[in-house]
């Protein structure tokens, strides 16, 4: 049973909680850097696709997971991202600039978006995040002359003081792009969850009515964190867009959309763990799929008839399990058995129970 | 001077009129309770305060300065803070975390700075935890600190969210029946604490109590309302006294009970 | 196309959308949940009733089919809430709301697994059958549509009123723990609501596929009625009903007198603006809280 002693103020605030953990994240740091050394190229472009997808999960796990407020729109915002910063490359813009000129023009496109939007709660909130999604296919296709329209785009090559980095050309290179980009990303993450305003997010999320008693003003920190979660969005969009190579209106549909939000929730909610976690699922389903399937028709004999759909519905299922069974996630699991280690042999059944609250309407007539 | 006074505030709910041109003052060090049976408008009165809704008519002032222009986020950077009836906790973050929320009325810094988690922002921070612990002293939570308010009992969860409020450093402290709910020696803990909020740290409290013996313990004036209206105000003694107050709470004396 | 043309295939349409929301309100004035898998259910009863009683199939006479495909979907919609759905007791609106997302996309799957992607139609005794009014011709099958809704509408506004067993639905539906304490047996309640809603999307499903053709992706015009519901306001039956014909109506106009392109964003940027200037709906149920 480890105990930790605080001994000051900043033991508390800083990232890790003592020696070991920072020595295993330093491993796993370690294991990421040397990565392309231990795998062949095309695993290395699944990893940096989960990656993308971790950035994602980041930006709508801040709105979702830290602040509450549902989002199942955001494939739009990914859009966005991907067709500014595509078209400002087209204009000359070196890539450098563009990325996150992408990701701070979504961002106050969110922050706009947010202010009307983000007075609705539950189930209001959820429609119109989805319509928004909606119209955003139907708005890239009439905005044809930015967009080209149901043709789509393709991703400008990327050339960074003088490096080319292409996602088939240099694969590690580009690898290492999407992962400096990601830990960035992560560490500002961390910071805003230590500091006044990632408290102000939870806060929210908890309890509206008495976090606005508090001083923590409702509008502008539910726009705060919405304008920050689409701007990581973007920019996961935009990589996408060079990952892809070529994308169009189709690319960021409703069911992206979806998918993002499934993803953060079988990865655990209310963690940045789960944004990863989810991420390495949507990354691993499909091989998953391909290997079981090629052993499954070897046994049954039913020859390699594709099955279409059967991705999305794998992932549909697995969620179905993950909220009926370990509403957590994925890192609530790993949270459950690493504390029963850690606890050994005290480690309670009930130690994570959640509150159940009977049902007690909110609508008052 | 008064800290605060409400003057003929009126606030109506439809047809209902739940605060009837009711005023008082209270004067700064005070310890001022509102009584009455349910539904009096007692817990109106502090949502008006706190500016979650809007009186028909009559004024709010802090400090001789109208406060009804301001949004309920921009009552606590007044130094006004409060305590609900029904404990509004963040049920998942730790007491600890709780408290710190309670110090957002004195954040400095950006979101620049805190993406960066500059070194003044690394200072605030050790500042507010700072502050944090003291209050945890006072009120003698420690063994609480890192626990979920989730798993916390009743009684705990009551001194939690004075807790929080304290953590805002206020002039002026709202609280919303404190007692409710408290055994026998919850209430007396309740009745130290708010004298020495009172005398050490020269916090002025608006109290709204059901339990007459922590009102007559601590008030310094009390004022009675009952349907929205003002029965009797002064000392504990006179407005338990009143017999307009015996009425309301017990009917006509001759009535049988 | 003449303008009552338009106007009636409109109806008809909105009678659908507003057959789905129905389903919406019904579960979420039951259990505050939203069932994201309605248009699914739709499609799903579409399918069983084709199933049933067309002749590439089962091919059974359409009277018996229909009953049947009704209560197959009722049934369904119950034992989903008794196995999955109530394992869900107590915790957050969101989590039912991503389970009823994922168990749609479970459902097109399965469906296109089991009947293919082709669009198919349901064969009717009354397909090609017209009415004459005057100068104006209708379908059969729209004017069926329109009926039927009505009926049904007015049948579950009148239960959920009057009927004891609709009261206790509301009531179970307002503060469970009270109604636990009066002796209504909410779980159960809970389960008859989700086969009520199976029901009124076999109605749906059955009605959709007489008149166009359906393949596994038609339950995502689900989202339709959402606008629809929200547009007549969450809590609301005729609100929903009502909602789903605006939309009806709405349509076949827009792709008429607007540029290509924008006619099928129209239904989507009514919902957003009825979201941001009257959030309620408008038959308003939803007020602060109260602290």
């Amino acid at each position: 049973m480890r105990f930790v002693f605080k001994k000051s103020y900043d033991d508390d605030i800083k990232l890790f909680k003592h020696k070991p953990q920072a020595f295993y994240y330093l491993i796993l740091l370690i294991l990421l850097i040397a990565l392309p050394w231990l795998i062949d190229d095309f695993f290395l472009g699944e990893a940096t696709n989960v990656l993308i997808f971790s950035i994602a999960g980041m930006g709508l796990m801040l709105l979702v997971g830290h602040t509450g407020q549902i989002s199942l729109g955001h494939a739009a915002f990914m859009a966005l991202g991907c067709y500014l910063n595509v078209i400002m490359m087209q204009k000359g813009v070196p890539f450098i600039i563009s990325l996150p000129l992408a990701g701070i023009i979504t961002g106050f496109v969110g922050a706009i978006i947010a202010l009307p939007v983000l007075r609705l709660h539950g189930i209001y909130l959820a429609i119109a995040t989805l319509a928004i999604s909606v119209l955003s296919e139907d708005i890239i296709v009439i905005a044809e002359r930015w967009t080209g329209g149901v043709v789509g785009l393709v991703a400008e090559p990327i050339n960074i003081f003088g490096l080319d980095i292409d996602r088939y050309g240099t694969p590690v290179a580009f690898y290492f792009l999407v992962l400096i980009i990601t830990l960035l990303i992560l560490v500002a993450y961390r910071n805003i969850l230590r500091a006044p305003l990632g408290r102000a997010f939870t806060a929210l999320r908890d309890s509206e009515i008495s976090a606005q008693a508090l001083g923590v003003n409702i509008s502008k920190t539910k726009a705060t964190s919405f304008a920050l979660s689409c701007a990581v969005v973007g920019i996961a969009g935009a990589l996408m867009g060079h990952f892809a190579g070529a994308f169009n209106h189709e690319s960021f549909n409703l069911i992206l959309s979806i998918q993002l939000l499934l993803m953060i929730v079988i990865g655990g909610l209310g963690s940045i763990h789960g944004a990863f976690f989810g991420a390495m699922v949507v990354g691993l389903l499909p091989q998953f799929i391909a290997i079981t399937r090629d052993s499954i028709s070897g046994i049954f004999n039913l020859g390699s008839v594709p099955i279409p759909g059967i991705e999305t519905a794998s992932f549909a299922f697995i969620l179905i399990l993950i909220i009926m069974f370990e509403p957590m996630g994925i890192y609530g699991r790993w949270l459950k058995i690493r504390t029963y280690f850690e606890l050994f042999p005290f480690y309670r059944k009930n130690m994570f129970k959640r509150q159940k609250s009977y049902l007690k309407t909110e609508r008052m007539k | 001077m008064s800290l605060i006074s409400l003057e003929n505030v009126t606030l109506s709910f439809g047809g209902l009129i739940a605060v009837n041109n009711v005023s008082f003052h209270v004067g700064k060090g005070e310890v001022f309770s509102l009584v009455g049976p349910n539904g009096a408008g007692k817990s109106t009165v502090f949502n008006l305060i706190s500016r979650f809704y809007d009186p028909k008519k009559g004024d709010i002032k802090f400090e001789e300065n109208s406060i009804l222009g301001l949004r309920p986020d921009q009552v606590p950077s007044l130094g006004i803070a409060r305590t609900f009836q029904n404990i509004e906790l963040f049920e998942q973050s730790t007491v600890l975390q709780n408290l710190l929320v309670g110090r957002q009325r004195h954040r400095k810094s950006n979101l620049i700075s805190e993406m960066f988690f500059a070194p003044s922002v690394r200072e605030e921070e050790r500042r507010h935890r700072h502050v944090v612990e003291e209050v945890i002293d006072f009120l003698e939570l420690q063994a609480y600190r890192d626990k979920y308010i989730a798993g916390l009992p009743y009684g705990v969860r009551k001194v939690v969210e004075l807790a929080r409020a304290l953590a805002t450093e206020p002039k002026l402290l709202l609280l919303d029946e404190p007692a409710s709910g408290l055994s026998l020696e919850e209430t007396n803990d309740m009745i130290y604490w708010i004298e020495d909020i009172k005398n050490q740290m020269g916090i002025t409290v608006i109290m709204v109590e059901h339990d007459m013996n922590l009102v007559s313990s601590v008030s310094d004036r009390v004022l009675a309302l009952a349907d929205g209206k003002e029965l009797a105000i002064g000392t504990p003694e006179q407005v338990q006294s009143h017999p307009k107050v015996i009425e309301a709470y017990l009917g006509k004396s001759g009535e049988k009970t | 196309m003449d303008f009552w043309q338009l106007l009636i295939s409109g109806l008809a349409n909105g009678c659908v959308y507003g057959l789905i929301a129905l389903g919406f309100v019904l579960i979420y004035k039951a259990t505050e949940a939203v069932n994201f898998a309605q248009g699914d259910f739709m499609m799903l009863g579409a399918f069983v009733s084709i199933w049933l009683t067309n002749s590439e199939y089962l091919g059974l006479s359409f009277w018996l089919a229909i009953p049947i495909a009704i209560l197959i979907m009722g049934i369904l919609g119950y034992l989903l809430d008794l196995f999955v759905i109530r394992k869900m007791f107590g915790q957050p609106q969101i989590a039912v709301v991503i389970l009823t997302i994922s168990l749609g996309f479970i459902l097109r799957f399965a469906a296109g697994a089991i009947w293919g992607h082709e669009p198919k139609l349901l064969e009717t005794p009354f397909a090609g059958k017209e009415l004459h009014i005057g100068s104006i011709v209708l379908g059969f099958e729209e004017v069926a549509i329109i009926i039927v809704t009505l009926l049904l509408t007015l049948f579950l506004f009148l239960f959920f009123r009057k009927a004891k067993l609709g009261l206790a639905m509301q009531a179970a539906s307002q503060n469970q723990l009270a109604a636990y304490y009066v002796g209504i047996p909410v779980k159960r309640i809970q389960s008859l609501i989700w086969g009520l809603a199976g029901v009124v999307a076999a109605v749906a499903g059955i009605l959709f596929a007489s008149k166009g053709a359906i393949d596994p992706s038609t339950g995502l015009l689900g989202i339709k009625a959402f606008a629809a519901a929200v547009i007549g306001g969450f809590g609301s039956l005729p609100g929903a009903l009502i909602g789903g014909l605006i939309i009806g109506v709405v349509e076949p106009f827009a792709s008429f007198y607007l540029p290509a392109g924008y006619s099928q964003i129209a239904p989507y940027a009514i919902m957003l603006l009825v979201l941001i200037f009257r959030p309620a709906g408008l038959f308003a149920q939803m007020q602060k809280k109260k602290v």
